[in-house]
């Protein structure tokens, strides 16, 4: 377990949202059902670092330059 | 009197003025409201008999459809994810919410945990809603149970099972909708809403200002809600949907059955572009082949030319000055006979071989070339006529195209592959300054310019808008251009066809760094949802594509006029060849072609088909033609692309791309000439 960022995220492993960035962005993610404190599992990773986390039965692509201002518990 | 004779005929069951308007006015207003994709536009359809878009990809659904339900107005709204005024659309949405009576929220109760957010949000507004659990065919198939008495009970607004797909519980919408409450609203909220409400604001506008809502504070004359407040409100309301959901919600099987190999498979690069190759050879199969070639050749030639354009030429020459030149030809396009009719004073004025013409050209292989001397006449009728040309080029050229482009894209679309596709295509497209979902007009680029300008409108901020509309403008070769340039290539050979993809590919990229580098800020990252792979309904794609192509008949088909109209008038003015002279110097020096070549760029302004046409019956070497194509691919879009894009861009910005087309087109060609020449 560290932390670090949701590009890092291992393909197949769960993480838990530490914080996210600030502002709209932030809201978006949280209507989405991402929010600080939620454990994501992440369903694949892409080559450059973007992320497509399964959260229940929703899977949501997030794209590089957000996921790496996502602090995340990497397991 | 005119009352009495409508209203009063048949007492009993007649209304007077005065109690039917009353009744009009007093029309309540039911609002369908939801995230993207959940079936709202199925239910618009379904109670209004009416068809809308129904769209996968989130940003599609930008007007408002309104029809009438019974008592009620119905209305249709963007899919959003939450109320507040990020964008254009949750504005719309926002406003027509806010002025709704009774909400109708469409869930989608395989992803309840991000549907129900925005649930609890409409039930904090103190909306008046009933909630329809979509896509339960999906539910009962994956084995998952919903209890939807307990949720109905935890909301305290009626809840009811529904496919929209299947057409399940339509019975019981009436019912919900009669049963429309005002919900559970948490008391601390309340009470933040009743300070808010003090001020004489209304309970919803209430809540929207304690989230941040500055529009809508600033309309009310009130302090707007901090970020912090915002955040407090949602993160109380999301831990109450998770709690709900735990509650409702309880699933036999875990995964296995939402595994869908195929949607990972398009994710990856590795194997997602092997999948994207597949599935281009099919649409170029479909689309370069089927329509453009076999289609478009048959409503062109046959319906349009032969027999909407003669008809029409013919029926003009019966009153006015004209000579005709027609041509037979055999099946290999030979000429095996011809002969020239002059009707000085119209076909009507000399029966005799007005008739000779007649039977002369209705032979099989005949066309006929119609010369009207009146400049009028001309600028209506002749070979770039107004009507004439026109109408052929729209509807039985363009048509046919964007039709195959919007059912291609419909299907891809539908099967949830598309927000995959944007997926996989993310990180390149972030290398010049966009992002995944670039893709999407780009694409349609292919299939019309024009087309792809109004969806550039599905991108996130407007530097991405400015990007994607320059390599439209710039580098996207439309599909009736292309076929024009395809054939010219494969005269031409490999060594041409390479130097002709890699010119314009280069220009791309150089153009898109290029706009990343200069235009200030920063694009907005990727964040979509993924919906569940599936096979499209044919029924909805076909209905998108048609609701689709008369969309965009509607928004772009009259500039296609104006743009004939302006032409043809430079024409008659003799502007044209002042243009055409002005550009030789540039053509004969600098591209290294021959004078007339002047001409193709100057006709590509009207349809960029017709300035790659105009090169076959120059006599090139085949790299005169590759560096002509080049400039032509570069050079301006067509008119109606034009006006489209200023529309949407505004002057500055439309026309600065527009010079910087001109710009790039002989920088290129003729750097490229002075190479290969
Ligand atoms: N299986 C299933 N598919 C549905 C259901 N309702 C909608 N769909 C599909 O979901 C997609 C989005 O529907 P649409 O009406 O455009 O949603 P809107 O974005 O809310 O207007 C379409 O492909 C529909 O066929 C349902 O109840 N079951
Ligand atoms: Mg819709």
């Amino acid at each position: 377990m560290n932390n670090g960022t949701l590009d890092k995220a291992k393909k197949g492993s769960p993480v838990t949202i530490l914080s996210l960035p600030e502002g709209e962005i932030k809201v978006r993610l949280i209507r989405l059902g991402i929010s600080e404190g939620d454990t994501v599992f992440c369903l694949e990773r892409l080559p450059g670092g973007t992320i497509i986390i399964q959260k229940n039965r929703q899977e949501i692509a997030i794209g590089f330059d957000l996921a790496n201002k996502i602090k995340v518990i990497l397991q | 009197m005119r009352s009495d004779k409508i209203f009063n005929a048949d007492n009993d069951n007649q209304l007077t003025f005065e109690q039917a308007q009353a009744i009009i006015d007093k029309k309540k207003s039911l609002v369908l409201v939801g995230n993207p994709n959940v079936g709202k536009s199925l239910f618009f359809n379904f109670l209004s008999g009416m068809y809308v878009d129904v769209s996968n990809f989130p940003g599609t659904t930008v007007s408002i459809s309104k029809a009438n339900y019974k008592k009620y107005d119905l209305y249709d709204t963007p899919g959003i994810y939450g109320v507040s005024s990020f964008n254009e659309e949750e504005e719309v949405a926002r406003d027509i919410i806010l002025s709704g009576d009774i909400i109708i929220n469409v869930v989608n109760s395989l992803h309840l945990e991000r549907d129900l957010f925005l649930t609890l949000q409409l039930i904090d507004m103190g909306k008046k809603i009933a909630v329809l659990l979509n896509f339960s065919d999906e539910v009962t198939k994956r084995k998952i149970k919903i209890n939807d008495e307990k949720l109905s009970e935890m909301l305290g607004v009626p809840v009811i099972k529904t496919s929209a797909a299947d057409e399940i519980g339509f019975d019981r919408l009436d019912e919900a909708i009669e049963n429309a409450k005002i919900g559970n609203q948490k008391l601390e909220l309340q009470f933040l809403i009743q300070q808010v409400m003090d001020k004489g604001v209304s309970q919803p506008e209430s809540l929207l200002i304690l989230e941040g809502d500055e529009i809508v504070a600033k309309r009310n004359n009130v302090p707007c809600g901090t970020p912090d407040e915002r955040e407090k409100i949602y993160i109380t309301r999301r831990n109450l949907v998770n709690e709900i959901v735990d509650t409702v919600e309880h699933e036999d099987s875990k995964k296995g059955e939402f595994f869908n190999l195929l949607g990972k498979l398009s994710l990856n690069p590795k194997t997602g572009i092997p999948v994207l190759a597949i599935i281009l050879t099919i649409v170029y199969f479909f689309i370069g082949d089927v329509i453009s070639q076999r289609v478009v050749d048959y409503t062109e030639n046959t319906l349009g030319i032969n027999t909407f354009e003669y008809y029409t030429k013919s029926f003009v020459s019966e009153y006015t000055a004209t000579s005709i030149d027609v041509e037979i030809l055999d099946d290999e396009d030979n000429v095996i006979n011809q002969k020239s009719f002059s009707f000085p004073e119209g076909i009507k004025a000399l029966p005799l071989s007005g008739k000779e013409f007649k039977d002369f050209s209705s032979q099989p292989g005949a066309t006929s070339t119609f010369h009207f001397e009146n400049k009028i006449v001309r600028l209506f009728f002749g070979e770039f006529g107004v009507v004439t040309m026109t109408i052929t080029y729209l509807l039985f050229l363009l048509m046919p195209l964007v039709i195959g482009f919007y059912f291609v894209m419909a299907l891809l679309e539908d099967s949830g592959y598309l927000p995959r596709l944007a997926t996989m295509l993310d990180r390149s497209l972030n290398k010049i300054g966009l992002n995944g979902k670039a893709v999407i007009p780009i694409m349609l680029g292919f299939g019309c310019v024009t087309m792809a300008n109004i969806t550039t409108r599905i991108l996130g901020s407007n530097r991405e808008k400015t990007i994607v509309t320059a390599i439209l403008q710039f580098a996207i070769p439309c599909s009736a251009q292309l076929s024009v340039i395809a054939v010219l290539l494969t005269g031409a050979g490999i060594g041409p066809m390479a130097i002709y993809a890699t010119v314009i590919f280069t220009v791309l990229i150089g153009l898109s760094t290029l706009l990343d580098k200069l235009i200030p800020g920063e694009s907005s990252p990727l964040l979509i949802d993924l919906p569940v792979m599936q096979v499209p309904k044919l029924k909805n794609v076909l209905k998108k594509t048609i609701f689709r192509t008369s969309g965009f008949m509607k928004e772009a088909g009259v500039w296609f006029f104006v743009g004939a109209l302006a032409v043809g008038f430079l024409e008659i003015t003799g502007i044209l060849y002042v243009f055409q002279d002005v550009l030789a110097p540039l053509t004969t020096k600098w591209l290294l072609l021959p004078k007339e070549a002047a001409n193709a760029f100057v006709m590509g302004m009207v349809r960029r088909d017709f300035g790659a046409a105009g090169l076959f019956s120059m006599t090139l070497s085949t790299m005169q033609i590759t560096v002509a194509i080049i400039t032509i691919t570069l050079f301006v879009p067509c008119i109606a692309s034009f006006v489209v894009m200023l529309k949407e861009r505004g002057w500055k910005e439309g026309l600065t791309i527009w010079f910087g087309t001109w710009f790039t087109a002989f920088l290129v060609g003729g750097i490229v000439a002075q190479i290969i020449i």
